[in-house]
């Protein structure tokens, strides 16, 4: 404090303003989350934390609000879509690292960095038009028939295929999420020092037991950071999602069946809702859904902050 | 740089100056937005003023109104007298319009499938599974239905056109009025959810063996295979104009219950079942706003007839009319 | 089979599968944007940029209102997240450089970059909707706003950053304040970088429609009054796209193609500068 108030006139007054440009972060943080406890306070002293999470119901009419149908929704959802991404965006990582003949290191690594930029909306549109009717007509019967019959697994996959439902939300996650994964996933890789990974070769290790015993587990740090931050990206996500997902309250254990997540239903409805309570269980979402990305993508950013420090040794 | 951001920053402040022509912001139902469009587009170029309609269901439009976010709100479920004495509003028809049930069956063409209460009713409760059901085929004993099973397509807002419609399934069928009953918006048993009269439309659109229920004007637009219903004196009836006016015609409208009603299940043996009014909602304090949004309607009840007919709506009767007009004079609201 | 013959089968199928994970991401990348641009092209004319929107189910009319309201709300935007953004960040990467303030604003943007857009347009509802009475372009600009300044500052403190700290001694030495030093010597030699990562979060918020659907909302006609709704090209797309209407569809497919087609150029330039300029 000292330090400033010793510095020349234009210095202090540059100093204070970009201070407080600086300080409009924390601004930001901290309103956003007053602003919505209050919008949602209505509905907080209504329907309590624990009965607000787990109560189904999402009725308007009867004025009963739960936030588990999109709890559910957005978990399912984020989880395929993981589950999908994961594998691939390693692959992907793994081939532009190791693999790939150094001239196309970069093109591919542009065009992969390009699906990242393709506005969410695209991706939404996309998935209305083009992959819903080719999972409705191929992809979902195929599953049906082959593991319809199955005991346990057949329940996912019951359901008139529709193409609207949780398997194309998740998929159309999965590749939105994608670049996210693989571009940090390459850079924690790519940081692996080349003596270490010399010294497996010396020892007689196949190029894919380099990079399984050595280089993922050097990065993994890095890995798990950008995993944890596209799972932040895909809580979020709206319009991805909101035009293939079916947009109904219900938890269903079967993936060809419609669904919704706090981001759908809020866009869907958040315009409509024609009570005070209704919107403010709205509002209850919203801050629901802030406090949780906020913090999965605080977990994100304390991976890659190790990650770094580990890599700086 | 300093010039340029200079000239950016000016540049903003003229642009909020300019261009400040008079809008009127209305938002709400979507079963009469192809026809308020049409009507606002006439009416810009004929008076220049702007009527910006947003359909963003029923739910939204008494929302917004509610909220005094817009300039008029517009809802196909009338608000009854006390909720409109609550939050101060005013209410009265604008126009008549029939909900259809459309499906998309390969090979069924617009008007062939018969349907009645009972097995609509069981579509949207989920006891109707196939299109070969028994009771499907009971009524419709010529058409070759296939085994496929029933996508049910509801609405995902809060719709009027979803008040209307579950209204008639309220009236006609015990069971719906138990498990499910009636609203803007409702548990729905089964099916997806679409966003608006839009929505819904583009779902039956692409969704092969799908049903939904839509206002007659998106049908029409987009060629959507609709279907015959059987009304209150057991007729199978086809959606046109003349049975959505066979349906108005005996709908009595009470000014002094803010024209407060239903008009599902007709009497009449031409009357279309799910016909219903849609409804434009004024915020009662803002006695000038009102008095320009009622000049644009009363500019419709002259001059749009025509527009709303090609749309197969159905324009209010003159007596209608009329008690709207002393219906203005009476709060004070006329243009 | 031997062990070793094995581990090199094992290998080879994991680096095939790997390679082909690559390949797939470009086949989903190629497929996209061939489909945009399939259905974007035959609907793209000079009657969408030259007029506004016909009502629905009449053909014709264009989206004029949508890309002046794009452009309108994006700049507006632009004006109040950058200097915010570019000034925050100089002065965790400056003044506050090494103290638990800087790590902190710095940890807290990084978070802010990712959090869910919608919540921002709920935010903003509240404040600047609600209570005015009215959805506003100025809400919708704020909105954007929002989501810019975390980008912003976060590019500018690693750009700042990477000037070698040597740069600054030697002005020091001459004498300068470090207001003196910061605006002649430092930013001028990060302008490229901080230009660019600018550049890349106006291509952000250009393709954000969520925080747009309750700020500014929408507006059948053209306007460029920011105190009523305005139409944007992204909601326009979302309302057109969930709608029936076969013209509508064609219409959001076009101003699909054009968002993309924009928003990739600039991105891909930006990035290749910076490559160019800083990692070579």
């Amino acid at each position: 404090m000292k330090k400033f108030l010793r510095l020349p006139a234009a210095d202090l007054i540059f100093a204070v303003i970009s201070f407080s440009a600086s300080f409009t972060i924390l601004t930001l943080i901290f309103s956003t989350i007053l602003v919505l406890y209050n919008e949602s306070s209505l509905a907080i002293h209504k329907f309590g934390l624990l009965n607000f999470i787990f109560t189904v119901d999402w009725d308007p009419v009867k004025e009963v609000f739960g936030a588990a149908a999109s709890l559910y929704g957005t978990l399912i959802t984020t989880v395929l879509a993981l589950s999908i991404a994961v594998p691939v965006s390693i692959g992907i990582a793994i081939f532009l690292t190791e693999i790939s003949p150094h001239f196309l290191k970069t093109p591919i690594g542009i065009a992969i960095e390009m699906l990242a930029a393709i506005p969410s909306i695209i991706y939404g549109m996309w998935g209305l038009f083009t992959l819903a009717p080719i999972m409705a007509e191929y992809i979902e019967p195929a599953l049906q028939s082959v593991f319809g019959d199955i005991p346990v697994v057949g329940k996912l996959f019951e359901g008139t295929p529709m193409g609207v439902d949780l398997l194309t939300a998740s998929i159309i996650l999965s590749i939105m999420i994608t670049p996210f994964i693989a571009s940090i996933s390459r850079d924690s890789f790519n940081l692996t020092p080349d003596i270490v990974k010399e010294s497996a070769y010396a020892l007689g290790a196949t190029k894919w037991e380099v990079i399984k015993d050595i280089v993922i587990p050097y990065s993994k740090l890095g890995v798990y950071g950008g995993i944890v931050l596209a799972l932040g990206r895909a809580l979020g996500e709206t319009m991805a999602v909101a035009f293939v997902l079916g947009n109904k309250h219900q938890i269903t254990p079967s993936l060809l069946d419609a669904a919704a997540t706090i981001t759908v239903t809020l866009a869907n409805e958040f315009t409509e809702a024609d009570t005070d309570i209704y919107l403010s269980s709205l509002f209850y979402l919203a801050l629901i859904l802030f406090i949780l990305s906020f913090t999965i993508l605080a977990v994100a950013k304390f991976f890659l902050l190790r990650a770094e420090k580990h890599y700086q040794r | 740089m300093r010039k340029f951001l200079t000239a950016m920053i000016a540049s903003g402040f003229l642009l909020v100056k300019s261009f400040a022509g008079d809008v009127i912001n209305g938002a709400g139902a979507t079963f009469p937005y192809p026809v308020y469009a049409a009507w606002a587009y006439q009416y810009y170029k004929e008076t220049g003023i702007r009527i910006n309609y947003q359909s963003i269901g029923s739910g939204g439009g008494v929302r917004q109104i509610k909220n005094r976010t817009v300039d008029f709100g517009a809802s196909d479920a009338p608000l009854p007298p006390e909720k409109l004495e609550k939050y101060k509003l005013y209410q009265y028809p604008a126009i008549i319009g029939g909900v259809v049930l459309v499906v998309n069956i390969p090979g069924i063409k617009a008007g062939q499938l018969k349907l009645d209460g009972d097995t609509v009713c069981g579509i949207y409760l989920g006891n109707i599974k196939y299109w070969d059901s028994e009771k499907i085929k009971a009524i419709n004993p010529s058409l070759k239905l296939p085994h496929k099973e029933i996508k049910v397509i509801h609405r995902s807002d809060g719709s009027g056109t979803t008040a209307i419609f579950t209204n008639y399934l309220s009236q006609v069928c015990e069971d719906w009025k138990n498990k499910v009953g009636a609203g803007k918006a409702v548990k729905w048993p089964v099916g997806i959810g679409g966003k608006g009269n839009e929505g819904v439309a583009n779902y039956v659109k692409r969704l092969k063996y799908s049903i939904g229920y839509v206002e007659f004007a998106y049908a029409k637009q987009n060629r959507l295979r609709y279907t015959l219903l059987k009304n209150s004196a057991g007729n199978f009836v086809e959606p046109n104009f003349d049975t959505f006016s066979a349906a108005g015609a005996t709908a009595d409208f009470n000014p002094d219950k803010h024209f407060y009603l239903w008009m599902v299940n007709a009497p009449g043996k031409n009357a279309w079942p799910i016909a219903g009014a849609s409804f434009i909602l004024l915020a009662r304090e803002k006695v000038e706003n009102n008095k320009k949004v009622n000049r644009f309607f009363d500019w419709a009840f002259k001059k749009g007839d025509e527009t709303a007919k090609r749309l197969v709506y159905v324009p209010l009767p003159e007596e209608l009319k009329s008690k709207i007009r002393n219906y203005w004079k009476k709060h004070g609201i006329s243009p | 089979m031997d062990l070793k013959t094995k581990r090199k089968i094992k290998g080879n199928i994991a680096l095939l599968l790997s390679t082909f994970a690559a390949f797939m991401g470009l086949f989903w990348l190629v497929f996209i944007i061939f489909d945009v641009l399939r259905h974007g092209i035959t609907a793209l004319n000079l009657e969408l940029f030259l007029e506004d929107p016909a009502p629905p189910g009449v053909p014709g009319g264009g989206l004029r209102n949508a890309f002046v309201g794009q452009f309108l709300i994006t700049s507006v935007a632009t004006i109040i997240g950058v200097p915010l953004g570019i000034l925050g960040g100089t002065f965790i990467a400056e003044y506050a450089r090494g103290t638990v303030f800087a790590k902190v604003i710095s940890i807290l943007s990084d978070i802010m970059v990712s959090v869910p857009s919608i919540v921002v347009g709920t935010f903003i509802y509240a404040l600047l909707v609600k209570p005015f009475g009215h959805f506003s372009g100025w809400a919708g600009a704020a909105a954007l706003a929002f989501i810019m300044v975390p980008v912003v500052l976060r590019t500018t403190e690693d750009m700042l950053k990477l000037v070698p700290w040597t740069l600054r001694e030697a002005a020091f030495a001459l004498g300068a304040s470090y207001f003196r030093v910061i605006k002649d010597v430092v930013y001028r030699a990060a302008a490229t970088g901080i230009l660019t990562g600018v550049i890349l979060a106006i291509a952000r918020i250009a393709g954000e429609t969520a925080p747009l659907l309750f700020t500014s909302f929408n507006n059948s006609y053209f306007t460029t009054n920011m105190n009523e709704p305005i139409a944007s090209l992204t909601v326009t797309i979302f309302n057109y796209a969930m709608g029936p209407y076969e013209d509508w569809h064609e219409k959001a497919w076009a101003a699909a193609f054009i968002i993309t087609v924009v928003i990739l150029i600039v991105t891909v330039t930006s990035r290749m500068i910076i490559h160019w300029r800083y990692k070579s």
